[in-house]
């Protein structure tokens, strides 16, 4: 059990909560009866999800991936006289966190609301046609609609 | 209860299966991990060259910012369509356009009749209160989007401000008074002019004959004295065209969804 | 990178998603979703991601809870699960 903790548990241990919250968010999809409460479960599992792919990029001891002025000043005087060679010197990549996935979930983020969107619309309009947002009543009166026709 | 059991079983065997992959990613932290540093040999990540090199590309020292407006500005081109999509089918969805209300059954009694939900008590203070902010906010948002290239910011997070002040004081004060500055013509107007904004600058260079989207070849045409400028240049009015349409659809979205489709009435 | 930070916001987000799916006020749900938001928000504030906790403060906690408020507003308040 020990050799486990160590080598599984510990160093990854905030993807195995992220993990967590993503089957947290999946279970209310599936069991939950009302509307709303699927929405809010389908959000908390993309957000877990952004959650994951945006640590895979941290550093650590790292800035935010702005270049800062030291870097940028020290190197513009050698832009002209030497070539890109001298500017990697100036620019060390283990100082800045990596933008990459930052850039991805930027985009994942603003198209998860406008979905988010769409779907609370789709209620809205499930609502004015059957009256309920609980999931089994309104499978109730589609089957009593069936049914009569 | 069906769906509770199937429920638990599979998000029983998915965590599962998750969490064993889990333990085969690198070190939370890792400098040296294959996203951060390459797998070595001659082929270094993608990362790297983006950290390396951007400031001599393009001039711009927010390297989010010009990965997303330009290394990657084709995805992020068709994310503003997604978004005005979706502006678009909530619009088609729940928009009624007929000037009667007898259309078929009436609607359900909403919950905001219930007696336990009251504001009107409390209109003069928070409305004035509203519409003091709101004019600054949107200096801010203003702020934020001019000043993407150099500190955290950009044309989403500058467009979702500037769509919340006007959310804002439809919140405060009434839909109807917001709908007399901001109306539907002009807000789709708008929409559509920010993705057109952001097309123009990509089908320009094909004028010249470079490559869709490829910002350089516009330094004749912005006046600039190199190729960074223009892309640095060009990212900024590429951002703009991205605010006007996130701003549009943001607060479209909100219309539509908090009247039920009619734009009259309100929370 | 400071490893407690982590452990205690880690906490707390999974104490809001499991409460904000179990409270039977639908109100409140949507309150404690915008809560879930904000702490998202400061986790990745602290793991170096500030663009990222900019646009999920305005966009995720900001317009995604205005936006299921309006929708409770004009449906039910109260679930039955």
């Amino acid at each position: 059990m020990q050799p486990f903790f160590q080598e599984a548990v510990i160093p990854h241990f905030n993807f195995w909560i992220y993990v967590i919250i993503m089957m947290v968010g999946l279970w209310s999809v599936i069991a939950k009866n009302n509307l709303i409460k699927k929405l809010i479960g389908l959000s908390i599992f993309q957000t877990a999800i952004l959650l994951l792919y945006v640590s895979l990029g941290v550093k650590e001891g790292a800035t935010i991936p702005v270049l800062d002025h030291h870097a940028l000043t020290e190197s513009s005087p050698t832009e002209s006289s030497e070539g890109p060679g001298k500017k990697a010197h100036a620019i060390n990549p283990d100082h800045y966190a990596n933008p990459l996935p930052h850039v991805l979930m930027l985009t994942a983020i603003v198209v998860g609301v406008a979905t988010l969107g769409v779907a609370l619309a789709l209620t809205q309009m499930i609502y004015k046609d059957f009256g309920t947002i609980e999931e089994d009543e309104v499978l109730n009166q589609i089957k009593a609609l069936h049914d009569d026709v | 209860m069906k769906a509770k059991i199937f429920a638990s079983i599979a998000v029983a065997i998915t965590g599962a299966v998750l969490l064993y992959a889990v333990t085969d990613f690198p070190r939370f932290g890792d400098p040296r991990s294959p996203a951060n540093a390459g797998i070595g040999g001659g082929s270094p990540s993608a990362s790297l060259y983006y950290i390396e090199n951007t400031y001599r590309d393009t001039k711009v020292p927010n390297l989010v910012t010009a990965i997303l407006a330009d290394y990657r500005g084709y995805d992020t081109m068709f994310e503003t369509v997604v978004i005005l999509t979706a502006g678009m089918s909530i619009f088609a969805i729940l928009r009624v356009l007929r000037r009667d209300d007898a259309s078929g059954a009436p609607d359900p009694a909403p919950a905001s009749s219930d007696p336990s939900i009251d504001g009107d008590h409390h209109r003069i203070i928070v409305g004035t209160t509203c519409r003091i902010a709101a004019p600054l906010i949107q200096i801010f948002a203003l702020y934020v989007v001019a000043h993407g290239h150099h500190s955290p910011g950009g044309g989403f997070q500058g467009g979702v401000m500037l769509g919340a002040s006007f959310i804002l004081i439809a919140l405060s004060g009434s839909l109807r008074d917001t709908l007399v500055r901001f109306g539907e013509q002009q807000y789709l107007r708008l929409a559509f002019i920010g993705i057109l904004i952001y097309a123009g600058f990509g089908f320009l260079p094909l004028w010249v004959g470079r490559n869709f989207l490829d910002y350089g070849a516009l330094s004749g045409l912005l006046m600039t004295s190199g190729e960074e400028m223009a892309r640095s240049h060009s990212m900024l009015g590429v951002e703009i065209g991205v605010a006007m349409t996130v701003m549009s659809i943001m607060f479209a979205i909100f219309a539509n969804l908090s009247t039920r489709g009619r734009l009259r009435g309100g929370l | 990178m400071i490893v407690t930070f982590d452990i205690i916001i880690l906490v707390f987000l999974v104490i809001a998603a499991i409460i904000s799916l179990s409270v039977k006020d639908l109100l409140a749900a949507a309150m404690i979703f915008g809560i879930y938001g904000f702490l998202i928000c400061l986790l990745w504030a602290e793991m170096g991601a500030v663009d990222v906790a900019f646009t999920e403060a305005t966009v995720g906690a900001g317009v995604s809870t205005v936006l299921i408020v309006a929708t409770i507003l004009n449906t039910r308040r109260k679930s039955t699960d």
